[in-house]
């Protein structure tokens, strides 16, 4: 059988039940399909062998009946989640070699309900970037192309490989992680859907950290409905994640009624920004529109704070990181310098981590460790934090007001050329994380999901950001949207 | 605040990572450009705002204190660069 590749989740769940198909059949699509598509460089290891043998066990579990909703289903893993034995390198030369001798919760919980892994994804070195430019792999190319151009295209980042493989089907869904908008982001630069859950809703456990207090690992799929599905497999409480909540998880599939009327979205004027492109301004206005159609109220709202979001971002996160990023010294695991003789281990510190780290993390610990240092604390770190707590303050007051959740566009643009922001400034690039970094900054959940297309034929997305906790309720919007806007384009295959 | 070529250097030294002297000046003009940016926060008025430490108000679990892992020398060690007998193996430290 072909085509097993492009199933939805939902799909292939209902075919394996009825035995239509089997783990094993649909797991050796996949894995062609994952050989098949090098030329999107998504993979950085892949585990066939591994795969296969996890598909044999899934159409036991499936031929005993009751087996999970995942049971049987092959997924992709952004390399940033330790997987046992199988290397986790977040994409970066320091971590080269490294095999965990564990696995993430998220993982954990995915083999658990009987997923079959197909291989590690790529994605920024470290999860920081939004282009997938700074891996160590090399970029993932977005399968996506410009009408009558062969120019090779991001996928986005940082979750770019997670985002190519699944808008390439090399597999029936991804794991992405978000800290600033790495999973939606790429998600509407590919066409496809993302979710960053709410803080602490899904287990930051065995996932390599970047900046703690903004990390959050979510789905990355095909639809809306396969969204909600994997999120029910990973979300919960667990004891190894001091963060993580401990709160009833409700059926997020169940809530997937599509009726939303009487809810009221929010639109954020501080979002419209000076010089937004013309497409982007009317998928936005469509979006609501398609939502007013099913019953919604729209509403303005005010956000007063956004402007202010992103260089909070940009303080927090590298200040972050750079006390995470300590660890990589060269003692425990991964790369470690060689040293000249006469060199002790402060040389050994210090090259180990100017050869382990690319440019991008090096000026990100750099920054990190500026605005941490003695004298500086206050003015960047602690006003950052103070800055933090006014932004969530302004989604607080606007849910006060009765709103359900808000809608915004995901990305400033389609997706760019790969090598096209080489030159440029690197704050140029942080700016592609306008309209998401909000969302980590307040713990909320947010959804990036695909409504149109461009003039050249690329996919765009739109984010609905829902109340703490209220992923259900977000997703139900979310897939009256889906269903509305009818995004079903998929990008040519060329590879 | 301005960062010159001498803060580039007590910057990467903090950091711990190796910058070759004729590179700090591109460095400090980098660093330079991302700090102007995070200038616009002396707009905002933080007066009696109190600095966010946890995103959602939560209360930190207590657990028995008891051994509950531990005995894996040999995972622990398993991916090091350089581990003998045991332990891991670096540089002379103490002259």
């Amino acid at each position: 059988m072909s085509g097993l590749n492009t199933l939805t989740i939902a799909d292939a769940r209902d075919k394996l039940r009825s035995k239509e198909i089997s783990a094993v059949e649909l797991t050796e699509a996949c894995n062609a399909a994952v050989a098949g598509g090098d030329a999107l460089n998504a993979y950085s290891v892949k585990t066939p062998d591994m795969a296969l043998e996890q598909a044999k066990a899934a159409d036991e579990r499936l031929g005993q009946g009751e087996a999970p909703d995942l049971c049987g289903i092959p997924l992709g893993i952004k390399d940033l989640f330790c997987t046992k034995g199988v290397e986790s390198q977040a994409a970066s030369n320091i971590l080269a070699g490294f095999k965990p001798e564990y696995e993430s919760t998220v993982t954990t919980k995915l083999w658990e309900s009987g997923a079959v892994m197909l291989g590690k994804l790529n994605m920024d070195e470290f999860a920081m970037g939004s282009s997938n430019e700074t891996s160590a792999y090399g970029a993932a190319v977005n399968p996506w192309r410009r009408q009558g151009s062969d120019a090779a295209l991001t996928p986005g980042g940082s979750s770019g490989g997670s985002a190519a493989a699944v808008s390439g089907d090399l597999c029936l869904a991804a794991t992405g992680t978000d800290t600033g908008g790495s999973i939606r982001q790429p998600a509407a630069f590919t066409g496809i859907v993302g979710v960053k859950p709410t803080y602490g809703r899904v287990s930051r456990w065995g996932i390599i950290a970047f900046a703690s207090s903004l990390d959050q690992a979510g789905p990355m799929t095909k639809t809306v409905r396969d969204s909600a599905i994997f999120l029910n497999a990973i979300a919960g409480h667990d004891a190894k994640d001091s963060t993580s909540a401990d709160l009833a998880v409700p059926d997020f599939e169940a809530a997937l009624t599509g009726d939303i009327r009487g809810k009221k979205i929010g639109i954020p004027k501080e979002y419209r920004l000076d010089g937004m492109p013309a497409e982007i301004e009317k998928l936005w206005n469509d979006g609501a529109d398609m939502l007013r159609d099913a019953g919604a109220e729209i509403v303005d709202v005010s956000l007063p704070h956004t402007k202010y979001a992103l260089p909070a971002y940009y303080v927090l996160a590298p200040a972050e990181a750079s006390s995470n990023l300590a660890r990589y010294d060269g003692v425990r695991y991964g790369h470690r310098a060689k040293l000249q003789k006469g060199e002790g281990i402060h040389e050994m510190y210090a090259r180990t981590r100017a050869e382990g780290f690319g440019p991008e993390v090096q000026r990100r610990i750099m920054i990190g460790a500026y605005v941490l240092s003695a004298g500086f604390y206050d003015a960047y770190y602690r006003r950052a934090q103070r800055v933090r707590t006014l932004i969530k303050k302004d989604f607080e007051d606007v849910y006060a007001s009765g709103v359900d959740a808000i809608l915004t566009p995901a990305t400033p643009s389609a997706a760019f050329g790969l090598g096209e922001m080489a030159d440029a400034d690197p704050v140029k690039m942080y700016l592609n994380d306008v309209f998401t970094v909000t969302v980590n900054l307040a713990g909320l959940p947010g959804v990036s999901v695909p409504t149109g297309l461009d003039s050249q034929g690329l996919p765009l997305g739109l984010q609905l950001i829902g109340k703490p906790w209220e992923e259900a309720d977000m997703l139900n919007t979310a897939y009256a949207l889906e269903q509305s806007a009818g995004f079903v384009s998929k990008a040519d295959k060329w590879w | 605040m301005s960062i010159d070529k001498d803060t580039a250097r007590k910057v990467a030294h903090l950091a711990r990572i190796e910058v070759p002297e004729d590179q700090l000046d591109a460095l400090a003009g980098e660093l330079n450009g991302i700090l102007g940016f995070m200038e616009q926060l002396n707009e905002v008025d933080v007066d009696g705002v109190e600095p966010m430490t946890s995103v959602t108000p939560m209360r930190l679990k207590r657990r028995t204190d008891v051994v509950t892992d531990g005995s894996q020398q040999d995972k622990i060690l398993a991916n090091a660069p350089d581990a003998r007998e045991g332990f891991f193996a670096v540089p002379k430290v103490v002259e």
